[in-house]
């Protein structure tokens, strides 16, 4: 009786280890599969964000034959000339054969609406043209460039393209006369927002992340620092000090665009601060940042042994002497770390920036910190709102510019880690 | 005149009075040559000069800032009163737009040709007045500043404990620092408290909260067909709820998965290198997973679902919930990870000793141990998701759909704000100020995720430390 049981029992976990052991294997391809899951997402996103747009990088450009004629200009009045018409004219010298006001007017639109502006700043920087004719590489429209990108297709009907047979034979031409090419897209990184995909840059929006980056790392570091060092190392514990740090954790959790409505709320309707400034957007990302840089300094300061203290003290230094001249400089590498994350976070940070009116649509790149301003992630979701093909991919260009200072910031950190983290 | 310059002054002047300060005290101790009494300072020269430069600096700094503070409302008050009476007894709202068409005028924003005659009196008197109280404010500065600073430079002695002063100025400082974040919550509240009790004293609470539909339409005039506007809330929250479900539904198993992969099957190695690839995804801007979902995605899972025969939208909430999830991955594995290493090795090993495989110690053991740190950071991610907006604003819809239907177009909280506040309304039409009212919802909800996630999560750690 007895010994039946025990081998039964036996038979019982040997007939279950195999089930067991395939159940483990299992378990375990799971978890593998949630990690690879996660790194193929991201795989993802990179590779749709670099295959759109790598292409932005160039734009189609046209050689067009100008002649400056110099009964055309005024030397005191540069601006008055037609510059429109220089092109245009030299479109027919190319085109003669093209007769007609609507087969003109398709002929013209090949050429950027912006090539006007660009030959009066030639003119402008070079007096010395007028009179002379010159080859001349002016931007060609965004359609023509997306075709030569190969994003409309050549192979539907007429009526559903952006384009008619008789341009893109116009263009084909022109592609085997060497008189429109890629070529580098400058544009993108020097000129502000625009509303033709050809003319619009990215210039505009960086400057204003810049004064916005500005103006929080001023406000958030000192403020950040400065309350990190008062609770680890002056706050009595009481209720003021434990009411503060229950704060701290919860504003690390707000959602970002409550903070867009304070910044609404306070700094614009009740100070009257200018609407669409950097100023104002630093301001709100400054109470947005402040958080991380808080709790990151205080780990800092909490990863300072104890034996500093107790040697400065023990020399004679006052307890601010301590902390001013040895804690701190050496928490400063753990505080600088997390406020350069903090700075990330605020660079990518869209939402509240929405709600204090950075969402205008503003051609001039900002020269201060009033001026209005927008930055680069409200540029991008600007772009991913705009209808024409040639956004799409300027859109994800914008995206890999904002990555890769993203990036720099994040391996600067990890450098400033790496470098200066010490073991006690 | 401007500020600026005020400062730049200022901080000439202080820098002066931390010199003299300086050698002052180098002289009353007689180190720097001079004369031959010799008296033992209290504290380091130095201290004695930034006490004197302090002195010069902050009671000015306070003027300033007052004066920033309320230059604006004291001068424009003088100007209405100079106003002709007829433009003396209006009612409220005239007189505000009366004051915002006198600012503009002030900023020199309004073309020329509308300007009414007495405004433009109005406007210059006011702009004469500011040059008046600027030059005041140079000259009230510059006294308070010399004479604040010549005081403490006469206070100045051997025995006096500079070094104490300074450092309970510092002190001071630091303690203002600090309540820089409790200001900011009090400030959050306040606003959008604010501004929903205003929006509702015009739409009763009872219909906000409870209402099924939802259109903030407003008429802009009172024939107008069509649009009351009406202002219930739950459609826009069950959408919300409906796409951060979905994120957490793609979130939850994988994060968690990761976690536990990571924590006690991986390697060193995978560790290092999984981990801070995984962490790329908490710290990629939303803006572009909101482009990834709106181009990608969505038009990814409107192919599918037209080749199965269904009509999904292209604004779809699964599209936004999807893209959410891969984005919020991070915050539940990360934490996860965190409470599953902090489970006490005993307890592994103890069911190992009884035979258990490791799989099976895993989802018996450890996971029931570490199930309150796994929960808070369910509930953190689930706060994330929940206040989560350029995702949204860019993959989901704008209409109000009660469904739940995931292949429909729904809206969320964070979509409405945005929609509502973005672009030039009347600032007090209950349009505009629904946005608070959602806002001020959208905070109390995540706050209460919060609390009670950082509550179960510490009462964890106090468990096993």
């Amino acid at each position: 009786m007895k010994g039946e049981k025990r081998a039964s029992t036996r038979e019982r976990i040997n007939s279950g280890l195999a089930k067991r052991y395939r159940r483990e294997r299992r378990f375990r391809m799971f978890g593998l599969g949630a990690v690879l899951m996660s790194i193929c997402f991201l795989g993802l996103l990179f590779g749709s964000i670099i295959g759109n747009g790598w292409s932005a990088f160039e734009q189609a450009e046209v050689k067009l034959p100008i002649h400056f004629d110099s009964a055309m200009f005024d030397v005191d009045n540069l601006a008055a000339a037609d510059y429109g018409g220089l092109v245009k004219h030299s479109l027919q010298i190319l085109f003669p054969e093209v007769k007609g006001r609507r087969d003109k007017r398709r002929l013209y639109k090949l050429v950027s609406s912006g090539a006007p502006f660009v030959l009066q700043d030639i003119v402008v920087h070079n007096t010395g043209l007028i009179g002379t004719t010159r080859e001349i590489w002016l931007p060609a429209d965004d359609e023509v460039d997306m075709l030569l990108k190969g994003h409309i297709r050549r192979d539907v009907p007429e009526s559903e393209r952006r384009l008619t047979n008789q341009q893109i034979g116009w263009i084909d031409y022109l592609v085997n006369w060497g008189r429109l090419e890629e070529k580098f897209n400058t544009t993108f990184f020097i000129a502000g927002d625009s509303r033709e995909p050809e003319l619009a840059g990215i210039h505009g929006a960086v400057a204003g992340s810049f004064f916005t980056l500005v103006v929080t790392l001023a406000l958030s570091f000192p403020i950040g620092v400065a309350t990190a060092v008062y609770l680890e190392e002056f706050a009595p514990r009481n209720r003021w000090t434990d009411s503060i740090e229950v704060n701290i954790n919860n504003l690390a959790a707000v959602p970002s665009i409550v903070f867009g409505l304070l910044g609404l709320a306070v700094f614009l309707n009740l100070f009257n601060l200018p609407r669409s400034s950097s100023l104002v957007g630093g301001l709100v990302l400054t109470l947005m940042t402040l958080p991380t840089i808080i709790i990151a300094s205080r780990a800092s300061l909490k990863s300072v042994p104890p034996s500093i203290r107790e040697a400065a003290l023990g020399v004679g230094a006052s307890r601010m002497q301590t902390i001013l001249h040895h804690v701190l400089p050496l928490a400063m590498p753990g505080m600088m770390t997390g406020t350069i994350i903090g700075m990330a976070q605020a660079l990518g940070e869209t939402a509240p920036l929405l709600m204090i009116g950075m969402v205008a649509f503003i051609a001039d790149v900002p020269h201060g910190f009033t001026d209005p301003a927008t930055v680069l992630p409200v540029q991008i979701y600007l772009w991913a709102d705009a209808p024409e093909r040639a956004f799409v991919e300027r859109t994800s260009a914008a995206i890999m510019v904002l990555l890769a200072f993203l990036i720099g910031m994040n391996a600067f950190a990890v450098f400033l880690r790496r470098k200066f983290e010490r073991r006690w | 005149m401007s500020i600026g310059l005020f400062l730049l002054v200022l901080l000439v002047l202080s820098s002066v009075a931390f010199m003299q300060g300086k050698r002052k005290a180098l002289a009353l101790s007689g180190l720097h040559g001079g004369r031959c009494r010799k008296k033992k300072l209290h504290s380091l020269p130095g201290y004695y000069g930034l006490l004197t430069a302090l002195w010069c600096l902050l009671p000015a700094l306070a003027i300033i800032g007052i004066w920033s503070a309320c230059s604006g409302t004291i001068l424009t008050t003088l100007t209405l009163q100079t106003l002709p009476p007829s433009m003396q007894g209006l009612p409220p709202d005239q007189r505000n737009l009366l004051v915002n068409d006198l600012h503009n005028l002030v900023a020199g924003h309004v073309a020329p040709r509308d300007i009414k005659p007495f405004l433009q009196q109005a406007a210059d008197r006011y702009l004469e007045m500011q040059h008046i109280a600027q030059l005041l404010l140079g000259a009230v500065l510059i006294t308070v500043t010399l004479f604040s600073g010549a005081m403490a430079y006469r206070r100045i002695r051997p025995e006096m404990r500079a070094r104490n002063h300074v450092e309970r100025i510092i002190r001071y400082g630091l303690i203002l620092c600090s309540t820089v974040a409790v200001l900011t919550t009090i400030g959050i509240v306040l606003s959008v408290l604010f501004e929903s009790l205003r929006f509702f004293r015009q739409i009763p609470l009872t219909d906000f909260l409870f209402g099924l539909k939802w259109s903030p339409q407003m008429a802009l005039r009172a024939d107008q067909a069509g649009s009351s506007g009406s202002f219930g809330a739950v459609p826009v929250l069950a959408g919300t709820f409906m796409i951060s479900g979905i994120a957490l539904a793609v979130a939850v198993p994988i994060g968690l998965m990761s976690a536990i992969y990571l924590s006690e099957y991986a390697g060193k190695r995978v560790r290092d290198w999984a981990k801070p690839i995984m962490e790329i995804l908490a710290g990629i801007p939303t803006v572009v997973y909101g482009f990834f979902a709106a181009l990608v995605v969505a038009p990814c899972i409107r192919d599918a679902g037209s080749l199965l025969g269904l009509n999904v939208s292209s604004e779809s909430g699964l599209a936004a919930g999807l893209v959410m999830g891969m984005m919020i991955i991070p915050f539940v594995s990360s934490l996860s990870d965190d409470v599953i290493n902090a489970v006490p090795q005993t307890l592994r090993d103890a069911s190992y000793g009884l035979g258990a495989t490791k799989s099976e110690t895993i989802t018996r053991v450890i996971i029931p141990a570490a199930l309150p740190g796994i929960v808070g950071s369910i509930l953190l991610a689930a706060s994330r998701a929940i206040g989560e907006t350029m995702i949204v604003v860019m993959a989901a819809g704008l209409s109000a759909n009660l469904t739940a239907n995931p292949l429909r177009s729904v809206t969320t909280v964070t979509v409405q704000i945005v929609t509502l506040l973005v672009g030039d309304q009347k600032f007090d039409s209950p349009k505009t100020l629904a946005a608070f009212a959602l806002g001020l919802m959208l905070f109390v909800i995540t706050l209460i995720l919060n609390v009670i996630a950082l509550y179960v999560v510490r009462r964890y750690r106090e468990q096993y430390e």
